[in-house]
């Protein structure tokens, strides 16, 4: 989900509309058919707001601007050829079993017209929602108007002993209108991000939102910084987590919701922050957090959702699926980085061996070659180095965040599983109250009718706020994950041809270690 | 070095000697050698088994009537291959070195039909009878036990670990030893650090070919966007096949000339040591005779006096021929090692050529996909 991503899917309007738009937005699944409509019945009533963006003015309302963010890798020349593509394939697939005659509506307001590097002609857009919408995210995509590209950079030690800790700085280069500057740089350090995390987990999981997961903590890793070992392997670990947490911040921002969040917006530029403490692993909060997760864990186990949304069942049981594939291919990917790294250490002892015998030859000619030929061997040493960072940053990186990313999407569908069980509850204690109620009237009790009377009422509303919330998270879900992943297809359509680049790159290098030593090899006598 | 000349017993031309063939039954391998007759355009086909060569080794090594017959620098002949097991690599690589790493027959097949050329061309060697016996009579000598020759491997006994060491008389030999000692034993390190870049290299191939196969089973058809990440996953499974078999194609350039011309240099090294030490054996046993001779009481004396003059005649013989040798050895093996790395580098420059061709092909052919 990082590189050139991002398109921020309109915010639903507050219009009767809207079911309309929910039920093409969603239907990109082939598998998807009549039952859509019986989960939608009951969405009428209420408009779903974007729930993160609380009192953030006038900017982001409904009928407001979209928000174009195009987050941009430092070292990524990849550009927004590739979207044009899912897009077309995603317009095949529709299958409108709904297509009212207001299917057409114009989600964008005025801003939309500010955006018109690429004119979309009338013709084009076709009575549906998601053409619309696909049509205008083309549109973002050609144009360039708003931008917001972020790098994590300049890692630094601060202090000494086990009280030290790595600080990142993060530059931000944007411009969307919701921030105070167009560039602005901050510090921060890991438990920053991790605070971060926590902040965005607590308000928007619950609504089914797909969480990008912060990369993970290492003890082992941060026990050599601190300790202060200059070897290259802490120096490894420094750059991978560097890399790993621009990824972490390019991602957060392509979510639209997470976007507009204001915790967001501080990280990024707020100078100082405050020290976020609860991310530690034996501190309250993070027990806290660990027994929850227990908890989230033997639910898991006990409890089977009624799920009557195939899709849905489905999607999570290919997610599942996925996983343990990623895993598979992480673990072969790793392997192969290993083996590459052990050919870079053989190719240097070998280069060793041949200069000696370069040293000791007496026929001057041979003697040269034979240096030469270990030159040769140092340089595809370092040829091979690169190659293995290649292969780790570019796939196995990729390949080990997505496992983490598909864990947050089954969370996701858990989140979904405990707002369903909160309904659940609150049904059956509305039903147990009824029960009540009717024993009052049976045992002719009036002065506690009332309070029966009362408890249902307050009930009742409950149970259809909780059902209300359902199909929102239930929408939101099905969203989130029909964005995770045409970003899933696009991140790896992208990461292939830099690691295609990578390999052509060194390849070439390669040719030229060839061609120089060929002269010298036929120039012995 | 022609072969031929008028006392020459080599019926066949030197340089026409090929392996073309190998059968493998069982345990026993099978080679089929041909060669050009020389008066004629008739070519000759013999089978023989690798007792049948070591039966070659061992009636060159027990000549009689060649005057400084242990200053020959012996081609070396390769290890007696074993058949090719899977689990046998660790224990077929310390006995073949390189040879046991091809998977096929190829690199050792060279190097046995390197071993009778060198033998054919060399202007003493080329005479012997049993040469060409082996290349061209139809029935194997095998059978036929030649008498026990007078050298074996150099043992590390103490014993003669401190004859090796033995001060020179001559300067030129001395340097010879020192320079000999010290090339054969990087040599042979350089040999083995090669065999250790080419199984990593095919432990790459290895891991590259996993990988590809896991790639295909995240094929799912289920959607437009399973379709699409199923899409981009075939074509990684195929940039990392390209990868692999760039591998498979380095690791063999690297075994089948610069392995193989690492190995033969190696081994040459040794025969030259062996050779230098058998002149030593014989400087030793010389100042051994002339002190008894010097110790010896006056009716001994005569008798000693004779012998001392034959050992010395020997030793004078052994050394001119070791001279000759060495020197023909130096501008060889020079040649030699030249073609290796020329041959090793125009190979791996157009494998990395085609390699390259092939990613820009994929790279190429993905932009498009993707931007269409």
């Amino acid at each position: 989900m990082s590189g050139s991503c991002g398109r921020n899917p309109p915010p639903f309007p507050e219009n009767e509309d809207q079911e309309a738009e929910l039920d093409t937005r969603v239907l990109d699944s082939d598998e998807y058919d009549d039952e859509g409509e019986d989960i939608f019945t009951g969405a009428r009533s209420k408009p779903i707001t974007p729930t993160s963006a609380p009192d953030e003015g006038d900017i982001f309302s409904e009928e407001g601007s979209y928000i174009r963010t195009d987050v941009h890798h430092a070292t990524n020349g990849l550009h927004s050829d590739e979207e044009l593509d899912l897009f077309t394939e995603a317009t095949v697939e529709l299958t409108l079993t709904n297509t009212t005659s207001q299917g057409r509506r114009e989600i964008i307001g005025p801003t939309a017209s500010a955006c018109n590097t690429t004119p979309v002609p009338n013709s084009i857009l076709k009575p549906s929602i998601v053409t619309k919408t696909m049509e205008e995210l083309e549109e973002e995509e050609s144009g360039d108007h708003f931008e917001l590209n972020i790098a994590v950079t300049n890692p630094e030690k601060i202090g000494d002993g086990m009280n030290a800790y790595m600080s990142y700085k993060v530059s931000t280069q944007t411009t969307l209108p919701i921030f105070l500057n167009k560039t602005f740089t901050v510090r921060r350090r890991f438990s920053d991000f991790l605070g971060l995390y926590e902040k965005m987990s607590a308000k928007h999981s619950l609504l089914g939102c797909i969480i990008p997961p912060p990369p993970q903590k290492s003890v082992v890793g941060m026990t050599k910084v601190k300790v202060g070992k200059e070897d290259s392997s802490s120096a490894e670990f420094v750059e991978k987590r560097r890399a790993a947490l621009e990824r972490y911040l390019q991602r957060v921002v392509a979510h639209p919701s997470l976007l507009q969040d204001p915790d967001v917006r501080e990280f990024l530029e707020r100078d100082e922050l405050p020290r976020a403490v609860n991310t530690q692993t034996l501190s309250g909060p993070g027990l806290l957090k660990m027994i929850n997760r227990a908890s989230d864990a033997v639910n898991k186990m006990t409890i089977k959702m009624n799920e009557s949304d195939n899709w849905l069942e489905s999607k999570l049981q290919e997610v599942e699926n996925e996983e343990q594939l990623l895993r598979r291919l992480h673990a072969a990917v790793d392997s192969l980085v290993n083996h590459r790294k052990e050919l870079c250490s053989n190719t240097a002892v070998f280069s060793k061996s041949v200069a000696m015998l370069g040293s000791v030859e007496e026929n001057s000619a041979l003697s040269r070659a034979l240096s030469q030929l270990a030159e040769v061997e140092d340089k595809m040493e370092q040829l091979h180095q690169q190659q293995a960072f290649s292969d780790f940053f570019i796939l196995a990186e990729l390949l080990a965040d997505y496992v983490r990313l598909l864990g947050a999407v089954r969370c996701c569908f858990e989140q979904r599983m405990k707002v369903w069980q909160r309904l659940q509850e609150a049904q059956s204690t509305l039903q147990k109250k009824r029960e009540a109620e009717a024993k009052l009237l049976w045992a002719n009790k009036p002065e506690k009718l009332q309070q029966a009377k009362d408890d249902i009422n307050e009930w009742e509303s409950k149970v259809s706020q909780y059902e209300r919330d359902l199909e929102r998270v239930t929408c939101t879900v099905r969203k989130e994950v029909l964005r995770f992943e045409k970003e899933k297809a696009r991140d790896f359509k992208q990461h292939i041809v830099k690691y295609l680049e990578s390999l052509l790159h060194t390849q070439h290098r390669l040719v030229k270690c060839w061609e120089a030593f060929l002269p010298e090899a036929k120039a012995i006598a | 070095m022609e072969g031929s000349s008028a006392e020459s017993a080599l019926s066949v031309s030197a340089d026409s000697i090929r392996i073309t063939d190998l059968t493998q039954d069982g345990d026993v391998l099978t080679f089929a050698i041909t060669s050009q007759k020389l008066n004629s355009s008739a070519g000759v086909c013999v089978f023989r088994a690798y007792e049948d060569f070591e039966w070659l080794q061992q009636s060159l090594f027990s000549q009689e009537n060649v005057p400084g017959l242990q200053g020959i620098i012996f081609p070396p002949l390769p290890p007696k291959a074993l058949p090719l097991q899977s689990n046998m690599q660790t224990k077929a690589l310390k006995q073949l070195g390189f040879l046991a790493l091809g998977q096929d027959w190829q690199g050792y097949c060279k190097a046995l039909e390197f071993y009778l050329q060198q033998v054919a061309t060399h202007p003493t060697l080329c005479k012997c009878k049993a040469l060409d016996s082996f290349l061209i009579n139809s029935e194997s000598p095998g059978k036929q036990r030649g008498r026990k020759g007078i050298f074996n491997r150099l043992s590390q006994a103490v014993e003669e670990m401190r004859k090796e060491s033995h001060k020179d008389v001559d300067n030129f030999f001395q340097n010879e030893r020192n320079k000999n000692t010290n090339i054969a034993a990087l040599s042979k390190v350089a040999t083995e650090k090669l065999i250790d870049v080419v199984m990593t290299e095919q432990k790459l191939a290895l891991a590259c070919g996993h990988f590809s196969t896991s790639l295909h089973l995240c094929v799912n058809q289920d959607d437009a966007a399973a379709v699409a990440f199923s899409k981009v996953c075939l074509k990684l499974s195929d940039i990392i096949e390209a990868v692999k078999q760039n591998f498979e194609k380095v690791a063999s350039n690297n075994l089948t000339t610069l392995g193989l011309g690492l190995d033969l240099e190696s081994r040459y090294q040794e025969a030259e040591k062996e050779m230098l030490f058998r002149r030593t054996c014989k400087l030793i046993e010389l100042e051994t005779v002339k002190k008894s001779t010097e110790k010896a009481k006056a009716n001994k004396r005569e008798v000693m006096e004779e012998f001392q003059k034959a050992v010395e005649k020997e030793f004078s013989l052994i050394s001119s021929v070791a001279k000759e040798e060495i020197e023909r050895f130096h501008s060889s093996r020079v040649n030699v090692l030249k073609n290796v790395l020329i041959g090793w580098c125009e190979q791996q420059l157009n494998t990395a050529k085609e390699c390259a061709e092939l990613y820009s092909q994929h790279l190429e052919a993905c932009r498009n996909m993707y931007s269409e």
